[in-house]
């Protein structure tokens, strides 16, 4: 074990991915930084510190620094992929999918499907998601839900460094293509990494807190929100099942429903607006599938159904708090 | 071409409001105060107003992330911008906006924008109605170098020459996208309006760093486009002072190269030497409105410091219309 951030876990990844297999590429808008300036290659090292080092050792042709191209940089990734290589495109923001959709939603989720299951897209576009920057309506959004939602994506949302080494390793050496979803407030996260070869199977959830009273079904930064919550809750005797989702898609129904089949209460945090939501599709399976064990209607804690503002307090106002999942983990607990 | 003083003086007041501003935010930025991401227009003054003291109201732009500067130049409230950018419920956008989304659509500001190459096509759009209303109104489409690599950019130029909407882009060529150089990131590096000449556009090229090349390159592309020659390009070479946004290390710069810029291609200090070597105004007439404009900045931070946040409640206010 080794203890890093996230940040640091990811780095480290790439750099062992590409070490291990020739044909794993990584490209995106200034991953290197200084090309074509004084300054020269990697006088930046990557917006967000997560490619550094890798233009020196592994040179132009396998670290593509590109202009600011969104649509080119996904739809490259994908010819990339259908011509054998394992691309790694990062998107600066997440937001900027929406500049690039169709070479994800057309494109790339549709490839195998639409080709009679004659080739693979081992495509992974990582993407720097999530608010608590102020970065306002454009730089903060949590686009999974829209993804999951496209048949055809993976989507991948680490919680830890070490699910960060693991989750990446998996999206790397498997065929299908993944959205790596790394949350902006995260980077600086620091925990204890597995050495060496890590991989960790898509769907499968990792609880965090076990309580047995009440089910909190999570993912992303709302994990430690959630376990937060969890924590005070404890203190006044409530125990939560604090479940971090790790993936969406594939998402590990299992573990969602063992935990309601037992507590009867499920509670989930969700970092986007309301409607159409992860949050709303985990309420959905559990009115579905734990119908006769619910002992309460299920709550969704999300933003409002509303862009991300960009002053402080309306951004604290719009991302779900510790003190917000508590109130909703003893509305369901209060219902009679 | 002869400025009246009184057009000398606006331009001249415009082009030092906007350094103030920005050299202000610089320096509050670092105290905290200011939440986001701010990108400053410092050292493309002689851009905005060279090409927005042609425009009226009802003429619209399109901006980009680093947009203070054409909100001045096209004549936002400063103290609104201010509160604006320090996230005040009395801000230009109610502290939805911050630095990177200030639009005022009353003066035909049609925003800053977060998506790098998203504004050109809303251009374009602008400058359809324009000619649908036919009162020989034009738009503005401000990217940099760093849009001028977007498809939809592209998009934008084909479609305002096939539709003939009198759309302007105008590219501000600041020799960085973000953190990576021109001459990497631009197959066109040194002549990017080339690409809106393959487009099929008249395209026009100018010192972005100063206002009296600009002003007059565009007073000669405007008679063209508002004499229903289509829509038309300029290129403006310019310099910005500060970091892709606050906060940005520079590592990308030359030894020296910020001093030197500051030092040969501040568009305030080439203003004061031609009119002054021209003598076209006096010197202490420019003082005065450094002056003016230092105190209408120290009033506009202070009152954006004093002024009440927006209150929780109003987090999903404005969404839509009537829902």
């Amino acid at each position: 074990m080794t203890v890093m951030s996230i940040r640091d876990a990811i780095n480290h990844t790439l750099h062992a991915e590409m070490e291990r297999d020739p044909n794993v590429v990584v490209l995106g808008e200034d991953i290197v930084g200084g090309n074509g300036t004084a300054g020269g290659p990697e006088a930046i090292g990557g917006i967000w510190g997560a490619t550094g080092g890798l233009y020196a050792k592994f040179g132009p042709d396998r670290v593509i620094d590109t202009p600011i191209s969104e649509s080119a940089i996904v739809g490259a990734a994908a010819g990339l992929a259908l011509a054998g290589k394992r691309p790694v495109a990062e998107l600066m923001f997440a937001d900027f999918i929406g500049v690039s959709l169709d070479q994800l939603w057309n494109q790339m989720a549709k490839f195998r499907y639409m080709f009679g299951g004659k080739t693979t897209c081992p495509a992974v576009v990582r993407m720097i998601y999530g608010a608590g920057m102020n970065a306002a309506a454009q730089h903060s959004q949590s686009v999974y839900a829209l993804l999951t939602a496209m048949p055809g994506l993976k989507v991948v949302m680490p919680a830890s460094p070490a699910d960060a080494k693991g989750l990446l390793t998996e999206a790397i050496r498997g065929d299908d293509p993944v959205m790596f979803f790394e949350h902006k407030a995260l980077f600086t996260m620091k925990g204890e990494v597995p050495d060496g070869d890590y991989r960790i199977p898509f769907g499968q959830a990792r609880l965090t807190r076990e309580g047995g009273d009440v089910t909190i079904v999570t993912c992303g930064r709302m994990v430690s929100f959630s376990e937060k919550a969890a924590d005070n809750l404890a203190a006044e005797g409530i125990g939560c099942d604090v479940i971090d989702l790790r993936t969406t898609s594939p998402m590990d129904e299992e573990a969602i429903l063992d935990s309601v089949e037992a507590t009867g209460r499920i509670v989930i945090v969700d970092e986007s607006p309301p409607r159409c939501s992860l949050a709303a599709d985990i309420a959905a399976l559990a009115a579905n599938k734990a119908f006769t064990a619910l002992k309460a209607p299920p709550q969704m804690v999300t933003g409002p159904h509303s862009p991300i503002p960009f002053a402080r307090e309306l951004e604290k106002a719009w991302v779900p708090s510790p003190a917000g999942i508590e109130d909703a983990v003893r509305r369901t607990l209060a219902f009679r | 071409m002869q400025l009246s003083r009184d057009a000398l003086l606006h331009a001249y007041r415009r082009m030092a409001t906007i350094r103030a501003f920005e050299e202000r935010l610089h320096e509050e930025i670092k105290t905290g105060q200011i939440a986001g991401f701010t990108h400053l227009y410092c050292g493309q003054e002689a851009a905005a107003v060279g090409v927005c003291e042609h425009l009226a109201d009802d003429d619209y732009i399109v901006s980009t992330h680093r947009g203070h500067g054409h909100c001045i130049a096209k004549g936002c409230d400063v103290k609104g911008m201010m509160k604006e950018i320090y996230g005040r419920r009395d801000g230009i956008c109610k502290g939805k906006a911050g630095s990177m989304h200030i639009a005022d659509i009353s003066i035909g500001m049609l925003g800053a924008n977060g998506i790098v190459g998203a504004g050109a096509p809303q251009a374009v759009g602008a400058a359809m109605a324009a000619k649908l209303d036919g009162k020989g109104k034009v738009s503005i489409a401000f990217s940099g170098d760093g849009a001028c690599n977007q498809g939809t950019t592209f998009e934008a130029m084909n479609m305002a020459v096939v539709t003939k909407a009198p759309c302007i882009f105008v590219f501000e060529n600041n020799h960085y996208s973000e953190h990576t150089g021109v001459e990497y990131a631009v197959g066109t590096a040194r002549d990017i309006a080339s690409r809106a000449e393959a487009f099929g556009m008249k395209v026009w090229r100018a010192n972005g760093s100063d206002f009296f090349d600009t002003y007059e390159a565009m007073a000669d592309l405007l008679a063209y486009v508002r004499g229903g020659g289509g829509p038309a390009a300029i290129e403006l070479d310019t310099e910005r002072f500060y970091g892709h946004f606050e906060g940005d290390p520079q590592r990308y710069r030359g030894p020296g190269e910020l001093e030197r810029i500051r030092e040969q291609r501040d568009c305030l200090k080439s203003f004061r030497a031609r009119v002054s070597a021209e003598g076209l105004l006096d010197l202490a007439d420019l003082d005065a409105i450094d002056a003016e404009v230092a105190q209408l900045i120290e009033e506009a931070t202070t009152e954006a410091q004093a002024a009440p946040a927006p209150d929780p409640s109003e987090v999903a206010d404005d969404v839509y219309v009537s829902y």
